[in-house]
């Protein structure tokens, strides 16, 4: 017994802190990586937030989303407008983005019309597990699209991004990573600006709080939702097009990055937007460290599960997550 | 019209459709032979399915339309697809258990351990060409699974020989470092016993850094910890995208691409294409040519391609298309030899299996059905289920794959008794017998 | 005409209370089960063996465990698949530890491992609700399934960590490994998952029952009439943890016989399985499994017909169009006109595998979002509002 408390202590504490002392840059290294990688986690998990927050869906569907815009992209990009104009213009671009845009306006619509108004009223988990029927429709219509460019990379010229490390005070980052936490970081910005000071924001922040209420007062409840899910749509185009970037190309089994914003999302609170950053730089930081300094005492990938872990037990402590809304229940 | 007539209108339709369908089942011809094939051309790894999937139609296809059928027998197939889904692969081969097929390729481990009890039961041989159970390469065990060319473990010993060779002698693999990247899986986990054994033996140092399924996308952690090591070489045995991030991840590391060897399903067209001249240098395993360079691909252009049949014809020739190909061949050749040996008429999975068991495709036998320069010459026994074949290592030149080394053999001394120890385990499992009338 | 209570009088709170109070619904489910023994093993072969009918009796069994949790108790669990692993493994570990010991044991056994570690990970639920408890399971899910790939000695040090059921005899004939034929391990699957429909269904019917829904309709509510939740919401882990269990060792000895811990993937197992509990009926046993014979029929129908099941749906849309556009007078025809000879053709095309697989997929994902639209409370529900009908049949009122 008392060599198993020995063994927790060392494992978990005292070879840690050793390592670290001895080799600080790596855990720098560590750390700077984790952060990166959180960030991208963040940007999937925003999407979830946005809809959840207008709508009160928990959009399983979200990274199908997420593949299914950037082979969008990819598509209009590489197949269709590359050959029609050519490159050296931004204008190939401009038009991938507005194209896969437009696709996803009409997926929104569809939902819209389709899923979300004949279930409105339902219970959470009924309109969690259709986003689940949502999901599997997208896989299958998706992979009958877009067969043969499943695999394709990223348009990284056109996008002006380029691959390659770079140095920070002798802590080597990658180009791709900092592109996509700039980008993050703007979203955020821009999301946050259009929450809290258009009128369009106002209302969304109207609809969250009280469906009725809200339609009371003339907003217009299915514009709204297409409106969101148009928003998570641009958000989820961003968020497959940093991971493709990272990965090396866009392929279906991307959707597993997602399952790994969840406890993002229930770190960070399913309805804050600053949550969800704040949370995804916790589980990809702490993920990090715990695979390597941890995984000799514990074994090898434990990244797989200690995010969850992570938020298992901050939830014990804060049901509603770091930054979520404190529900207050009455009878 | 209203909805409860147009119920009625497609009941009816299911109960005209029914008996149809089970017609066109039943009505498999007289005079032919069945190969069936799964495949998956959906899902997570379609990427690499397709052009094996394409590669084993179009060449099956060729024969129908160049010899009709092997020596005029007519190959009917049909395919299954199961989406690398082990339950959907179960699936498939039930459905098509039926129509007796003479051989078939279940393409995914998780299947063929599946697939392993029942196919003495149904006498239908299994061969899984590359992949599945390294044990069943002992015949004396296993008398209805193959797994010719070679197994994980001929070709992981393969790799070690093919290390210190480049290192100037297996004797100077003491103190070097070998690591080992794998998908967390049981086809990934297959080389380990044997890399440690051989670390025994040679005194090298081996670690291995395993990639969970569901964090394919991102392996920073692994990479940053293979990085501290400092190994000399790395293995890979990954598979879909984690094949491509992987070596992608190394570029970022600095880990030199040159000293990174995949396995045959860590190198293929799809698993570098997109990176393009990043991931030059980079280098992997095969058993086959990895360039549209033989005989067999003009005859398949000619007879399919041209006449406007056939899949993708951008694909013929890539490395996973090649080993459709080499599958199906394997499988048409014992064909061959059964109907040989049975008097020129169709056969079934009884005789197709014992005409693998002493299948012996040389070089002149190669040259002659179009493979020269294609793939090795191979000799399977009945207790040599395997056939040791060599492996030859390719490299990706930023634009396709070359071969750089030929004929790399296995270490048959240390694999050969590491599989026949693996087999009586596996083999009592299942509570097998051990064949005696077998060399 | 025949299902009518007419004349069949209650003398006393128990036959009131029976599980069945209707003599006709009595007679009806033993002829189901009845059948089930007597009638499917006459006709089956091995394809619904291997494909449907094993398949449907396990995660039958599988989705009533989850019916308990998230059904009864309204507590949602995404990491089913991690406690089926738990007792799948387990199974595989007393059956090479003992091989005496005779597997109908084992697997009653191998599920107290799992209700055992339902009840750790359960005990977040004390604090957690809704969607943040679903995805905290799935702690439980990843956690599972690291742990059973890391330690060797799960699937005692097989160097691929693939565990196979052994083989065992019972009275002479094989009932578990790989040489059990299809009919024998249907039946054993069979007889667990009646057994554990009349357990639960006495369950829930009785004070512990009442206390899940309790806490299920308004946690709060219930614990100010005195219900324990700590007790309550740990007791609908641990029952449900152990029916998982059970399942999966049957999943292990019935239907795949040799696995990888991938097999309890959470896309294979634990959407799935939540799937047919919410298809099929939240709170309801009969539901569970017909959420298992919608789940795992309908792809395997597609896939066997893919082209009649496009050519119906093109033809079940055109309608609706048509019913819709009823204010346009002829114009209203034109998407039959279009509807009809399109499916006509689609009927007499020949997909390749992988459309039909596709169509698998985008059908699937519909029926889903289709069922859940039509009837949120499941085919349970259906089957209820059948048997309303069924009561005033032929008359209108």
């Amino acid at each position: 017994m008392l060599e198993f408390i020995i063994g927790l202590y060392e494992g978990f504490l005292a070879n840690p802190a050793v390592e670290i002392w001895q080799d600080p840059a790596y855990f720098i290294q560590n750390v700077a990586g984790g952060l990166m990688v959180g960030i991208l986690y963040s940007l999937v998990a925003l999407g979830y937030v946005l809809i959840y927050k207008a709508s009160g869906v928990f959009n399983f569907a979200q990274p199908m989303m997420a593949i299914f815009a950037t082979l969008a992209l990819i598509m209009f990009h590489d197949k269709v407008l590359f050959p029609a104009i050519g490159t050296g213009y931004g204008l190939t671009i401009v038009l991938a983005i507005i194209g896969s845009m437009v696709m996803m306006l009409i997926l929104a619509l569809l939902v819209e019309r389709l899923m979300l108004r004949p279930l409105v009223n339902q219970p959470e988990i009924i309109l969690f597990m259709a986003t689940i029927g949502l999901y599997y429709f997208l896989e299958g219509f998706g992979e009958t699209m877009f067969n043969k460019i499943a695999n394709s990379p990223v348009p990284m010229e056109s996008l002006g991004m380029e691959i390659g490390p770079f140095f920070v005070g002798g802590v080597m980052f990658q180009k791709v990573d900092a592109t996509a936490a700039a980008v993050a970081a703007v979203m955020v910005i821009l999301l946050a600006v259009m929450f809290q000071k258009t009128s369009v924001g106002r209302a969304l922040r109207a609809v969250a709080d009280d469906h009725q209420a809200a339609l009371s007062v003339g907003i217009p409840l299915s514009v709204m939702w297409v409106v969101v899910w148009v928003v998570a749509g641009a958000v989820a185009l961003v968020s497959g097009l940093m991971w493709g970037a990272s990965a090396g190309a866009v392929d279906f089994g991307m959707v597993f990055v997602a399952l790994k914003a969840l406890p993002v999302l229930i770190l960070g609170g399913f309805t804050s937007i600053p949550g969800v950053i704040i949370g995804g730089l916790i589980i990809g930081v702490g993920e990090r460290i715990a695979e390597i300094y941890w995984s000799p005492y514990l074994g090898d990938s434990i990244e797989s599960w200690f995010a969850y872990i992570l938020a298992l037990i901050v939830l014990i402590y804060r049901p509603e997550g770091l930054f979520g809304e404190k529900l207050i229940e009455r009878i | 019209m209203n909805i409860r007539k147009l119920g009625l209108r497609i009941l009816a339709a299911a109960f005209v459709a029914v008996p149809v369908w089970e017609a066109s089942v039943t009505a498999a011809q007289a005079d032919s032979i069945f190969i069936p094939q799964a495949s998956y051309r959906t899902g997570k790894y379609s990427v690499n399915g397709t052009p094996f999937a394409n590669g084993f139609d179009d060449y099956l296809a060729m024969l129908n339309v160049r010899d009709g059928g092997i020596e005029g027998v007519t190959i009917d197939t049909e395919e299954c697809e199961f989406g690398y889904v082990t339950d959907k692969g179960v699936e498939c081969y039930e459905r098509f258990k039926s129509k007796k097929p003479v051989a078939y390729t279940p393409l995914s481990t998780g299947v063929t351990y599946k697939l392993v009890p029942k196919a003495a039961v149904d006498k239908i041989p299994v061969l899984s060409s590359g992949y599945g159970m390294s044990a069943a390469a002992d015949g004396r065990w296993f008398p209805w699974v193959f797994n010719f060319p070679t197994s994980y473990w001929s070709q992981a010993s393969a790799f070690v020989r093919y290390i210190g060779e480049l290192e100037g002698g297996l004797d100077k693999l003491k103190g070097k470092k070998i690591g080992l990247i794998f998908l967390e899986s049981g086809y990934g986990r297959e080389p380990i016993p044997l890399l440690k054994k051989l670390a025994e033996k040679y005194g090298y140092e081996f670690k291995d850094y395993s990639v969970p399924g569901k964090e394919m996308e991102k392996q920073q952690a692994q990479w940053r910890k293979i990085v501290k090591w400092k190994p000399d070489y790395m293995l890979m045995w990954g598979w879909g995208n984690m094949n491509r991030v992987a070596i992608r991840r190394a570029t970022e590391f600095g880990f030199p691409l040159n000293k990174f060897i995949g396995v045959w399903w860590s190198g293929a067209d799809s698993d570098t294409k997109p990176l393009g001249k990043l991931a030059k240098g980079y280098r992997a395993g095969n058993w086959h040519a990895p360039d549209a360079c033989c005989d067999v691909h003009k005859d398949i252009l000619k007879h399919v391609y041209d006449k406007g049949n056939g899949h993708d014809k951008a694909m013929v020739g890539q490395v996973l298309y090649n080993r459709g190909v080499v599958t199906a061949m394997y499988i048409t050749e014992a064909v061959r030899d059964a109907i040989k040996a049975n008097g020129g008429k169709a056969v079934n999975g009884e005789q197709v299996r014992d005409a693998m068991e002493k299948m012996s495709i040389d070089a002149a036998r190669l040259k002659g059905i179009g493979f020269e320069g294609f793939t090795s010459p191979i000799k399977v026994s009945c207790a040599d289920h395997e056939g040791s074949g060599p492996v030859v290592i390719q490299e990706w030149d930023g634009e396709k794959w070359v071969i750089i080394k030929r004929d790399v053999k296995p270490l048959t001394d240390v694999v050969r008794p590491m599989l026949e120890a693996a087999a009586v385990t596996e083999g009592e499992k299942l509570g097998y017998k051990k064949r005696d009338n077998c060399s | 005409m025949f299902y009518r209570e007419a004349g069949q009088f209650k003398a006393s709170y128990g036959t009131d209370q029976a599980i069945f109070p209707i003599a006709q619904d009595k007679w009806f489910v033993l002829a189901v089960v009845a059948a089930a023994y007597l009638v499917v093993p006459l006709v089956a072969n091995s394809y619904w063996y291997e494909v449907i009918l094993t398949p449907v009796v396990v995660m039958s069994l599988s989705a009533l465990g989850l019916n308990v949790l998230t059904g009864y108790c309204g507590q949602i669990s995404l990491g089913h698949g991690g406690f089926m692993a738990v007792g799948a493994f387990a199974a595989f570990k007393i059956a090479t530890a003992f091989p005496e010991l005779n597997v109908i044991i084992v697997f009653l056994i191998s599920g107290l491992f799992a209700a055992f570690a339902g009840v750790i990970f359960g005990i977040p639920s004390l604090r957690i609700k809704g969607f943040y408890l679903a995805v905290a399971t799935l702690a439980s899910q990843f956690f599972f399934e690291w742990w059973f790939q890391q330690v060797g000695w799960f699937s005692n040090y097989a160097p691929s960590g693939t565990i196979t059921a052994p083989s065992q005899e019972f009275m002479g004939v094989v009932i578990s490994g790989p040489s059990a034929t299809g009919v024998v391990k249907y039946l054993i699957g069979l007889t667990f998952l009646v057994f554990f429909c009349i357990v639960v269904k006495n369950l829930v019917r009785s004070h512990i029952g009442r206390s899940w829904m309790a806490i299920r309709d308004m946690d709060i509510a219930a614990e100010i009439i005195g219900i324990k939740p700590l007790q309550t919401k740990l007791l609908a882990f641990a029952i449900s943890s152990y029916i998982a269990g059970v399942s999966g060792a049957l999943f292990l000895f019935l239907m795949r016989i040799s696995l990888e811990m991938e097999a309890f993937d959470i896309i294979a197992i634990s959407f799935p399985v939540l799937f047919m509990v919410i298809v099929g009926g939240l709170g309801s046993v009969m539901g569970s499994i017909f959420g298992a014979v919608f789940i795992i029929g309908t792809p395997v129908f597609i896939k066997n017909f893919p082209e009649l099941t496009t050519a119906s749906v093109i033809l079940v849309l055109a309608g609706l169009s048509v019913a819709w556009l009823t204010k346009y007078g002829v114009w209203r025809w034109v998407p039959l006109v279009i509807g009809v000879p399109l499916a006509v053709f689609v009927f007499f095309q020949k997909f390749a595998s992988n459309t039909a697989e596709h169509i698998v997929l985008m059908f699937f994902g519909l029926s889903i979002v289709l069922v859940l639209i039509f009837e949120p409370n499941g085919l349970a529900r259906l089957w209820q509002i059948a048997k309303e009908k069924f009561r005033l049949w032929p008359y209108p009122y």
